[in-house]
């Protein structure tokens, strides 16, 4: 009885790591950049050509970042997330048009409502990159201090929300 | 016929076949770009390198990359600017850490464990092993067993 003793447990641990792993989703990458500061930007609003975003303009303020794109189907399905939170007016949603063209882009906002106080354009995905983006949509939460607290890859889903980010959103508005 | 249509089948591939372009006009920045891409890895399709990947994203880290290159940093610096931003799984090689201890060693104490288990369970075995000493009789009997059997063959 003995011999067998050892192999099974053996094979129990196997068992263990790989029930684990299946847990675990590859695609989502814990960001280094949490607890950093958010990189800083400068670029063209969507709506106004003219004029520039830069999150320093934030300072003071919870907020969340989303990047997101008229090309991305991933959006589409938190969109109607997004409209609801921005709705709620419990935190202001600041987005980033990624590697998309303006024409489709406002067409996507004219189609879905626009959850967005304001846009910005990332045509070169320059700012993605600063910001580790490899897959759109994916939302950054910023505190007061410009620092990132929390990153979300992926669509955004109510229950996400509510479990998650505004908790987290409510605890950094009252420091 | 049938090579005939062979044949059509293949021109469109012939007229298709184009050398690839380089990436930059400098070979030796070019040089360094695959160099550095074959160790990163590309965050869209996991199990490409940054060099094999078509995913945009890994065409825009190679265009930043062949920046970075032609502005004269170094490896080194390079690989941190796409850390700093990515985490260490864009890197093939993963850094030895804490957490990535198990991950380098572990291999090793597998290895070990393994011999360990086979010296041990040899010992054992040798343990088992009696040698039996036989007597005159016997030895005589044996022989007389083994010339009958070489008889009748």
């Amino acid at each position: 009885m003995n011999r067998f003793l050892l192999p099974l447990a053996a094979f129990l641990v196997v068992v263990g790591f790989l029930a684990v792993g299946l847990t675990l989703n590859p695609r989502e990458l814990p960001s280094p950049l949490v607890g950093k500061p958010a990189p800083a930007f400068s670029l063209p609003q969507l709506h106004d050509q003219a004029k520039v975003f830069s999150p320093n303009e934030m300072a003071g303020k919870v907020w969340l970042l989303n990047f997101w794109a008229s090309w991305c189907g991933g959006c589409k399905e938190e969109h109607p997330v997004l409209l609801h939170l921005a709705k709620s007016g419990e935190v202001p949603i600041y987005g980033v048009d990624y590697k998309d063209t303006r024409d489709e882009a406002l067409t996507w906002l004219r189609q879905h409502g626009n959850p967005y106080p304001l846009t910005a354009v990332d045509e070169a995905g320059r700012v993605g990159i600063n910001y580790g983006v490899y897959g759109v949509p994916e939302t950054y939460v910023i505190d007061k201090a410009g620092v990132i607290r929390y990153k979300q890859i992926g669509p955004l889903r109510e229950d996400t929300l509510k479990t998650k980010i505004l908790p987290l959103v409510r605890e950094l508005q009252n420091q | 016929m049938r090579w005939f249509l062979l044949i059509i089948l293949l021109v469109p591939c012939l007229a298709g076949a184009e050398e690839a372009r380089p990436l930059t006009d400098n070979p030796l920045a070019e040089a360094r770009l695959k160099h550095l891409a074959v160790e990163l890895r590309c965050l869209v399709c996991q199990n490409q390198t940054l060099a094999d990947s078509h995913a945009p994203l890994a065409e825009d880290l190679r265009r930043e990359v062949r920046e970075m290159i032609a502005k004269d940093m170094s490896d080194k610096d390079i690989i941190e600017f796409l850390v700093t931003r990515y985490g260490d799984f864009i890197l093939y090689r993963p850094p030895l850490k804490a957490t990535t201890t198990l991950l380098w060693v572990g291999p090793f104490v597998l290895l070990i464990a393994g011999v360990a288990a086979l010296v041990l369970a040899l010992r054992r075995r040798q343990k088992k092993l009696v040698d039996v000493s036989l007597s005159e009789e016997e030895r005589n009997r044996v022989a007389r067993l083994l010339s009958e059997g070489a008889n009748r063959l």
